[in-house]
């Protein structure tokens, strides 16, 4: 839809963390690339498929990261378009850095499948795989869809529609009053209406603050922990938190009844989700809990199960295992002091997964657990959600372009421009914000403007 | 016995608002064209408020006289009071609204249609269309008569199974009385055509006499009055005007209402049809704006031959009792006597989405339908659809493309992208709002938008294509002057600012950046801009415009290259969306139901997602390379 402007994604896996590529198309991606890199000469000067050392630069000049820059010219290259390609070492944190350059200097995140889209209208892509890629597209954006609104906690999503409102309500005023003049006056309006704005603006700041430091993200490697009630489940979180003193934050407003942390661990980050114990209950509080928790399972990209071995295996145990065979797994044998009823066979002739020792209360293996939890992760057998990350990204942008349209409603304000250009701006935000959460426009304004101001003969 | 049978190019159903415009386009693109009316007493009736134009309205009737229709050169020489809406505001949302001599208006469309080459008028009531393999063949009246024909045009307005209410009183009568039409409706129903059934209303008329304007406000048109069309001279608009007043229901009128809700068909039920929410009754007011304690009413004349008087804000289907008591409570009215009642009425229209863009039927060859049968509501909006329809029946017969106005040219191309490619639900009323590119579809620029394809239709006469030919290129050669010309700190511009309370010079600056200034403008600069060419009015307008809103101009010309775009990717007709398998559930049935003209009609379709928009792009170009087969 956008072929005309410049696109960017992340184009590796963010599975590992070693090399990874930034991959930039479209009409300005040399030049943008040009912006934010510092190299013998001018990216704007080397002919096309070469490869070029140099440094990606923030904008307080400082060294991002070392990278090699891949410039393809059109239209020799994937999308046909002149493309760039970033390789860069620093690993995920700086890759996501050089991404929020790269947009911030006015490239702006793919749509999922959108290079493969390009390259196929362009005719660079063969018609057999039409078919595949209108798959991509399809299920790339329902995921991108389910991410962007399982990200924005209920508070959030609350601010952003109350925000809407406010401005719809502001726009369908204004065209009440452009609609039907003799009924609904302008005079002074003007001052009214920027009182509202100042208000929007410092809930927009804050919003792209709290976005731009990551609170609101939940990226990382969603990982559960499983285990009946009492097996050691929240003396394992507590030991990874308090043994690694990582990052542990509250993911701002968040409202679940199971309890989330983040946790880095060696530089790998996890979303710890803590369980309600799970066994076969006619509790009817409890049972929620234990819903909750096996819910939870499809969307873990880990799971840590803890094992009470003092306690022979039971129906509990065989039926969580059943529903996490097909997920990676943890298992964490407990030891107590006492006799130890479980061993390793006995849980290996149930499920296919690595088995770490473990005492809660000596913290006894831990050293083994977070080996293997980042091993597994740079071998790449478990997978971080970093889509989350792209997501944030997008979000970012609408929040951005409504502070701008924000401002320009200010500026039209203050140029005395009579209030029918006020209402463009008005709704370039209202639509930007809609993004964010997935609503698009319809007829909003004329409902609106019919259900709040009496109009008419 | 004998039946009439006679042979037309096109049949119109209906001599309101569309059907005169329709009638008079195919007539005058040489088309043997007959129209039918129920009443040839009746021909572009207003039978509600009595004036054309008003906000967004007033760029409609622009658009038709840019097109070559009659709209706007029949209310130049029939109206009684002129004014420009909204002329403090920007010049997007300047409207024209003129009060109309009601019955001078119909009669001298009647005599404009009857004058017309190629165009016959009958008195008749078309009871059923002829379509055989879905193609339009002919229509036959209540006689039984049968014309044969080439292409209808549907332009029934309110009459279809009409029925007018107020209190228990129920008429089977179109509206002021007039026959409704009860049989087309079955003959639609049988060709699959599917029905709505919409209402709307009107207020009572008061004689003048019985009225005290002295407890009114006295509102009065401009001076001096702009045409509405652009081949009108100025100068034969400069009449003397008659007034209109202003007065306010009170607590006491809601009262009376709240009391006798019960007794309104609305409220009891007996109405079914849907109403537009922003045209309702004083009843809907009053339970809907609770907290409003007076609305305001406007008291207009109906024409300067006859004494009645139009309460504008006040339609209603309450009984008759109640509607005396409650005019009577208005300040001005309480001694008033009623002509006529206020009254609601019910008609059969369509879901609009059951037509192309060019206003056709998809499923049947050769029938075409404008206005109010579409769901839209107004004079304008009829007058608009007819005038597309009208030019896209004949041109359909002379084997050429149809005209199809798109949402970044017109106001008409929004009403009726809007109409056929969104469900209403309720009379579709335009709205300066609806357009996205408002800033670009300005009333003062009609001309110069649509004269080129008003010409080639082959509707507007060559004259005036070329004077707008000539007017764009001088506005063009003035900008770029301007644009050149620096102004420098002298004596002289210090004084001409000062005037005008705008800041004084320190440095020299560019005469663009003065004319942008809010307090400025092109005309006002003219003392110090030595080398300025004499030039009309409406190019000194135009130059103006174009120079201070540059910025929002430009920013709105390139939205409108990206929905060129989209708008430019054809859907082939014989698409099969239950082929496109990556498309979600939803918008494969949506657009199964609506099968859009092109992209970026699709992608207005309420339910069709942005990746569904993708994932239809490239579905379009695997077909176009003839890789995914036609079959199912």
């Amino acid at each position: 839809m956008h072929q005309a402007d410049t696109i960017a994604a992340i184009a590796t896996s963010m599975n590992s963390s070693g090399i990874g590529i930034i991959r930039i198309s479209g009409s300005d991606s040399i030049s943008i690339v040009d912006s934010i890199y510092k190299g013998k000469k001018s990216l704007l000067e080397y002919e096309s498929h070469t490869i070029n050392y140099g440094h990606i630069i923030d904008d307080n000049g400082d060294i991002v990261d070392e990278v090699m820059v891949v410039i393809m010219k059109a239209p020799r290259s994937f999308t046909t378009e002149d493309t760039v390609e970033i390789d860069c070492h620093g690993g995920l944190l700086v890759m996501k850095k050089i991404l929020s350059l790269v947009i911030k200097h006015g490239a702006r995140c793919a749509d999922p499948g959108e290079f493969s889209k390009r390259a196929f209208l362009n005719g660079r892509i063969d018609l057999s795989q039409a078919e595949s890629i209108m798959d991509l597209i399809s299920s790339n954006s329902e995921i991108a869809m389910k991410n962007s609104l399982k990200q924005l906690s209920g508070a959030l999503q609350d601010k952003i529609n109350n925000i809407r409102d406010g401005i719809l309500y502001e726009t369908a005023y204004i065209e009440s009053a452009l609609d039907d003049p003799e009924h609904y006056d302008l005079t002074g309006y003007g001052d009214l209406l920027l009182e509202k704005l100042n208000i929007w603006i410092l809930e927009i700041e804050k919003l792209i603050s709290s976005f731009s430091s990551g609170q609101v993200m939940k990226e990382g490697i969603n990982t559960l922990i499983l285990g009946k009630p009492n097996a050691g489940k929240s003396s394992l979180l507590n030991a990874l938190a308090r043994r690694d003193r990582a990052i542990v934050t509250d993911i701002a407003g968040t409202t679940r009844d199971t309890l989330e942390e983040q946790i880095i661990i060696k530089g790998v980050s996890l979303n710890i989700i803590d369980t309600a114990g799970i066994r076969n209950t006619d509790d009817v509080v409890e049972k929620i809990g234990v819903d909750k928790a096996l819910n939870k399972i499809e969307e873990a990209n880990l799971i840590l199960y803890v094992v009470d071995s003092s306690i022979h295996l039971d129906e509990n145990d065989y039926a969580i295992i059943d529903k996490i065979k097909e997920k990676k797994v943890v298992i964490l044998l407990n030891k107590s002091d006492l006799d130890n009823k479980v061993s390793e066979t006995d849980i290996l002739e149930h499920i296919d997964a690595t088995i770490v020792s473990f005492s809660s209360k000596s913290l006894e293996g831990l050293d083994r657990l977070e080996d293997t939890i980042t091993s597994m992760f740079f071998e790449g057998s478990i997978n971080s959600n970093n889509e989350i990350y792209i997501t944030n990204q997008r979000q970012l942008e609408c929040l951005k372009s409504a502070y701008d349209s924000f401002n320009n409603v200010i500026e039209s304000i203050n140029n005395c421009m009579p209030e029918d250009f006020l209402s463009i701006d008005l709704m370039d935000s209202y639509i930007s914000l809609g993004r964010i959460t997935g609503q698009t426009i319809e007829d909003d304004l004329a409902n609106k403007i019919f259900s709040e101001f009496c109009m008419g003969k | 016995m004998a039946f009439v049978e006679e042979t037309y190019d096109i049949v119109v159903i209906g001599a309101g608002h569309a059907g005169c415009e329709a009638a008079l386009a195919a007539a005058r693109l040489g088309l043997e064209t007959i129209i039918f009316t129920v009443s040839m007493d009746s021909v572009a009736m207003m039978p509600c408020n009595p004036n054309i134009g008003g906000s967004s309205k007033g760029h409609l009737v622009r658009e038709i006289d840019a097109l070559g229709g009659q709209m706007g050169i029949n209310i130049d020489k029939t109206f009684i009071q002129s004014k420009m809406l909204n002329a403090s505001k920007g010049p997007a949302v300047h409207s024209l609204r003129a009060q109309a001599d009601k019955v001078a208006y119909s009669q001298l469309m009647k005599k404009t249609l009857q004058d017309t080459k190629h165009l016959t008028m009958r008195q008749a009531e078309v009871t059923e269309l002829i379509v055989e393999d879905k193609k339009i063949c002919g229509v036959k009246t209540l006689s039984g008569a049968t014309y044969h024909c080439k292409a209808v045009i549907i332009c029934t307005g309110t009459y279809l199974k009409a029925r007018c209410l107020y209190g228990d009183v129920i008429e089977h009568t179109g509206p002021n009385g007039l026959k409704a039409a009860n049989h087309l409706s079955d003959s639609l129903l049988s060709n699959d055509i599917r029905l709505l059934r919409f209402k709307t209303g009107t207020p009572a008329r008061i004689d003048s006499k019985s009225i005290d304007y002295s407890k009114m406000e006295i509102q009065l048109g401009d001076d001096p009055v702009v045409p509405f069309s652009f081949s009108t001279n100025p100068k034969d608009v400069q009449i003397n005007q008659v007034p209109c007043y202003l007065t306010y229901t009170n607590e006491k009128t809601h009262e009376i209402i709240r009391a006798n809700l019960d007794r309104s068909p609305m409220y009891s039920g007996v109405i079914e049809g849907t109403g537009p929410r922003y045209c309702p009754s004083i009843e809907d007011k009053v339970v809907r704006f609770s907290d409003k304690n007076r609305h305001q009413l406007f008291v207009e004349p109906e024409g300067l031959n006859t004494n009645e008087m139009y309460i504008g804000g006040m339609s209603s289907s309450l009984p008759e009792d109640v509607q005396y008591e409650m005019y009577r409570t208005v300040p001005g009215l309480e001694n008033c006597k009623i002509v006529r009642n206020a009254y609601a009425i019910e008609y059969d229209c369509i879901p609009a989405t059951q037509l192309k863009l060019s206003l056709e039927f998809k499923n049947i060859d050769g029938l075409f339908a404008a206005g109010q049968f579409n769901g839209s509501s107004g004079y304008e909006e009829a007058a608009a659809q007819g005038l597309v329809a009208g030019i896209n029946a004949a041109l359909k017969l002379l084997n050429k493309k149809p005209m199809i106005l798109d949402r970044s040219l017109s106001y008409i191309g929004v009403l009726i992208d809007d109409l056929v490619t969104k469900e209403t639900f309720e009379p579709y009323r335009m709205m300066t709002s609806r357009s996205e590119y408002r800033l670009l579809l300005r009333q003062d620029n009609a001309d110069l938008r649509l004269s080129k394809i008003g010409y080639e239709v082959g509707l507007l006469p060559e004259s005036r294509y070329q004077h707008v030919i000539e007017k764009e290129q001088q506005i063009l050669e003035e900008i770029e002057r301007v644009k050149a010309v620096n102004i420098g700190a002298r004596e002289e511009v210090q004084v001409l600012l000062e005037q005008y309370s705008s800041v004084p010079l320190s440095n020299g600056v560019k005469m663009v950046d003065l004319i942008r200034r809010p307090e400025l403008d092109y005309d006002k600069l003219a003392p110090i801009d030595k080398d300025r060419p004499v030039l009309s009015d409406e190019v000194r307008e135009q130059v103006n415009i174009n120079l201070k809103y540059e910025g929002y101009i430009i920013r709105q010309e390139k939205q409108v290259k990206e929905f060129k775009r989209l708008e430019s990717k054809k859907i082939p007709s014989d698409i099969n969306y239950n082929n496109v398998n990556s498309l979600r559930l939803e918008a494969r049935q949506k657009l199964d139901k609506l099968r859009p003209d092109n992209i970026g009609q699709a992608s207005r379709i309420s339910g069709v997602s942005p990746a569904d928009i993708s994932v239809l792009i490239i579905y379009l170009e695997s077909y176009k390379r003839g890789n995914i087969s036609h079959e199912t």
